[in-house]
């Protein structure tokens, strides 16, 4: 037997919208049978996963929080997807953007007299260093054919091992007990909590911006219209003139500036000082984001928040129901299978054909 | 030619393949509406019609790849269901597609191999390519990978694919669209070699005069109806034109009284190393194109068409500026864009994925070529309005037919996209057109229409390059026809003071046969 898949016609706007709906909630049904399987009651865990984060305002700081800088690595990161780059390396990218930021936080840890500077040149120059770092893959790519995939991804460990060495050698805070970490930075070099007591910074505001910026400058300028016909159409995209190796590296600076931004954010927001560790793999888990959101940035923002809450679900499941963080893990891959195959049943129509081995 | 209604058929032997009573619908729409169609073993049959009359919905329900909404087929007077190609191909039907169904990272024997069954594979495949290749003439490389191949050669695997296994029914869209006049005698021979055989012919084209000499009955459609059935012998080209379209195709008319103009293209000993492994290198290529005038050049597929309309483009930049001259400045060395801000348009072969992006709108379409000269982006902000005004102006200047205010240039049929790509550039009023194979796979009308269009432009005084391996449209509208065979150009001769004949002697490099593989291992040698 085999599978045709042959493009539908008329695709229904309505089936093209509803499509990732019912995809999650198949992963819930799904999700729900293997929690029975291991003898906990699905409703309980739907309730933890899904609905208490979402009934306190702290979780729902939490899940914002989370979902910050998967919405703004993946929107940077839609701009290499589109034109069929790969940029596996955001994770890199956001170490080094929060390593190379911070680091003005370290130095300016003391200074008195005016430093309303500090903020803005941490958050500048943790853009640039993703940017700088993201055009190293970018550039072998351009200049030398290397893949960008592997390149990319490479340098994520690179990246770890240089933040991981700076916070326990050179920027490690002398009158710290030797414990592996900065100085905590002072206010100066903080990213403002947007209402006094809460756990919510401006990081937040960011990734909404840049969601509202790649929306319009993918649909609007001829910036993002180069990225969708080369995504498109490769030799059309030529045929307008546009250069491949321009729109290369500058999909590269794109993301790596995104993932360099998300990166300093988290540092000069939620953790304060440089650690060996700054990310629980955003930079991995946004690629998923970004395919969960089709690659738009308003899709992509839905996406955030979704594995977002899962992800704080999660945590939530480990504690109250004994589940492990693996559960979440795989609902989360088995989200984005379905999410992708429902894509694939309302864009094409399966038929089986049988009879016929090839 | 008969009455209009569906005939009743005279009594004979039963038809290889009948199809009855035909209804396919698209929502509202019948693409076929009631069509009644006979096939005979030993046969050529023309199906007939203009894009969008029906004739790809009822081959592909012939050849399984759609199930009509009503009505039946059958085979040797059995009803039958064609659910899918391999249940079409087993009762012996084969098809040679216009569009290529080819992957193009596989070799030509792969190609072939992916429809063939299990058992003949590798060396027996390639000996049996080499056969079909030696008995019809259609030569191919089987280990050359298919993007390589030019629209010429990857037809000839279709052929070839579909030869080799032993259809009794062969359906052809459009075959020698791409071929020149010896290589479409050598596929006459080859499909009466067929007839002959016993095997029926589906044949479906837009050049009347093929025909009238190769098939023995016709099928007229119209709207999805069959509107007539005529032995094409006996007809003109004219009255089987009048049928299609239900009125007088009006002939091309020359733009009167241009005076021949200033040089605004020309081309000073234009130099390529080929472009990749397969491609053909361009030597020395010298042309003079003024003001006012058509030159046409005409020349196998594969013969360096494509690098010469990179070249000419800017797509492919030339080793020296110098070498290729728009309106006495030199433009070798520029891109694209900067070719365009000098005032030259291109409308390149590939309709889809190289003139247009098949998923983007057409209004994006019209931004892709003209973004930098048509005002349609200004500090970097797309004027959406402003394209979707020029894609409306293109639209209904060039009579574009679409379903929807705005839709994707895939949905577009081969006519009316090469239309909208035409218009695309001709509303620019570009000084200099270059246009590879205008009016290949379009129907009558539209082609009639793209070389008015063509003329036109020329005869307000712009130079125009037509790329064809069409002759018969380059003596329609070439003022002076050129050769281009094997990466070099012949002198350009009034078309007046040459004929199809030696014309296309020179596009088979004179007398000897056309060049095969043997561009594979000719050239220079270069160290590796």
């Amino acid at each position: 037997m085999r599978i045709d898949l042959s493009p539908r016609a008329n695709r229904s706007p309505a089936m093209d919208a509803l499509s990732p709906v019912l995809a999650f909630a198949v992963a819930v049904a799904i999700g729900g049978i293997v929690v029975a399987a291991m003898g906990r009651s699905p409703a309980a865990a739907f309730v933890t996963y899904f609905v208490a984060p979402l009934s306190e305002v702290w979780s729902l700081q939490e899940v914002a929080l989370k979902a910050a800088p998967l919405a703004l690595i993946a929107t940077g990161l839609a701009f290499c997807f589109r034109a069929n780059i790969w940029n596996i390396g955001a994770e890199g990218q956001f170490v080094v953007g929060g390593l190379f930021g911070g680091w003005i936080g370290v130095a300016t840890h003391g200074m008195t007299g005016n430093t309303l500077w500090v903020l803005p040149l941490m958050l500048v120059v943790g853009t640039l260093a993703g940017m700088i770092y993201a055009l190293i893959p970018g550039l072998l790519k351009v200049w030398l054919g290397v893949s960008e995939i592997l390149t990319s991804l490479m340098l994520v460990y690179v990246a770890e091992l240089l933040l991981d060495y700076m916070a326990r050698g050179p920027l490690r805070d002398p009158a710290g007990f030797n414990f592996p970490q900065s100085v905590t930075f002072d206010d100066a070099a903080r990213l403002p909590y947007l209402m006094e007591g809460d756990t919510l910074h401006a990081g937040v505001v960011v990734a909404l911006a840049a969601v509202v910026i790649a929306t319009l400058v993918l649909a609007r300028t001829l910036f993002g219209f180069t990225v969708r016909v080369v995504g498109a159409s490769p030799r059309a995209a030529r045929f307008a003139g546009f250069s491949d190796a321009r729109l290369t590296l500058a999909v590269f600076a794109v993301s790596g500036g995104a993932a360099g931004l998300a990166g300093i954010a988290e540092v000069a927001g939620k953790i304060g000082q440089l650690q060996p560790s700054i990310s629980p793999g955003y930079g991995f888990t946004a690629i998923i984001v970004a395919f969960l959101g089709r690659l738009s940035p308003v899709g992509i923002l839905v996406a955030a928040l979704v594995i977002a809450l899962t992800t704080i679900g999660g945590e939530g499941a480990q504690i109250d129901l004994k589940l492990p963080l693996d559960l979440t893990r795989a609902f989360q891959g088995l989200l984005l299978a379905l999410v992708l195959g429902a894509d694939a049943l309302s864009r094409y129509r399966v038929r089986f054909v049988p009879g016929v081995t090839t | 030619m008969t009455d209009i209604a569906p005939r009743p058929q005279p009594e004979g032997p039963t038809p290889l393949f009948g199809a009855y009573g035909i209804v396919k619908r698209f929502g509202d729409f019948k693409a076929n509406d009631g069509i009644d169609l006979e096939i005979r073993a030993g046969e050529i049959h023309a199906l007939l019609g203009e894009n969008g009359a029906g004739k790809s919905t009822l081959m592909k329900i012939l050849y399984g790849l759609l199930e009509p909404t009503e009505g039946v087929v059958t085979h040797r007077g059995d009803i039958v269901r064609l659910g899918n190609p391999e249940a079409a191909r087993a009762l012996g039907i084969g098809m040679v597609f216009q569009h290529f169904s080819l992957c193009e990272n596989l070799t030509v024997a792969e190609n072939i191999a992916l429809v063939m069954p299990k058992s003949l594979s590798g060396r027996d495949l390639k000996a049996r390519i080499a056969e079909v290749g030696t008995t019809y003439g259609l030569h191919l490389d089987p280990d050359r990978p298919v993007w390589s191949l030019s629209a010429g050669e990857r037809q000839r695997i279709e052929i070839t694919r579909c030869l080799l296994q032993d259809p009794s029914l062969v359906i052809l869209d459009e075959p020698t669209s791409v071929l020149t006049p010896g290589e479409a005698e050598l596929l006459f021979t080859v499909l009466e070699r067929l007839r002959d055989e016993g095997r029926a012919l589906l044949y479906i084209s837009h050049r009347l005069d093929e025909v009238r000499r190769l098939c023995s009955r016709a099928t007229i459609l119209r709207g999805g109806k069959v509107v007539g059935a005529c032995d094409p012998r006996q007809e003109s080209a004219r009255s089987l034109a009048a049928m299609m379209v239900g009125a007088q195709v009006g002939e091309v008319k020359p733009a009167t009284g241009a005076a021949p103009g200033r040089p605004r293209l020309v081309l000073n000993g234009l130099t390529l190393p080929a472009p990749g492994l397969h491609g053909t290198a361009l030597h020395a290529l010298t042309l003079t194109v003024s003001g006012g005038e058509i030159v046409g050049i005409a020349g196998i597929a594969g013969n360096g068409q494509a690098e010469l309309f990179d070249a000419l483009s800017g797509e492919a930049l030339a080793p020296q500026a110098g070498m290729v001259v728009f309106d006495g400045g030199d433009a070798g060395r520029l891109g694209i864009t900067a070719r365009r801000r000098r005032g030259a348009g291109f409308v390149p072969e590939e309709r889809n994925g190289h003139g247009a992006a098949p998923t983007l709108s057409l209004s994006d379409n019209a931004i892709l070529s003209r973004h930098a000269t048509a005002g349609l982006s200004r500090f970097g902000f797309l004027r959406g309005a402003a394209a979707k005004r020029l894609a409306q102006t293109v639209i209904a200047a060039f009579d574009v037919r679409k379903a929807g205010p705005d839709p994707a240039a895939g949905t577009l049929s081969g006519g009316n996209l090469q239309k909208f790509l035409v218009g695309r550039e001709i509303l620019a009023e570009p000084g200099i057109l270059v246009v590879n194979q205008p009016t290949w796979g379009v129907d009558a009308l539209a082609a009639a229409h793209i070389r008015q269009a063509l003329l036109d432009l020329a005869g307000r005084g712009a130079a125009v390059l037509v790329i064809s391996q069409d002759l018969d449209e380059l003596f329609e509208i070439a003022g002076r026809i050129a050769v281009l065979h094997d990466g070099t150009l012949s002198k350009a001769i009034p078309a007046g003071e040459t004929s199809r004949e030696s014309v296309g002697l020179l596009m088979g490099g004179s007398q000897t046969p056309p060049p095969a593989s043997a561009t594979v291992t000719a050239g220079p040698a270069h160290a590796h």
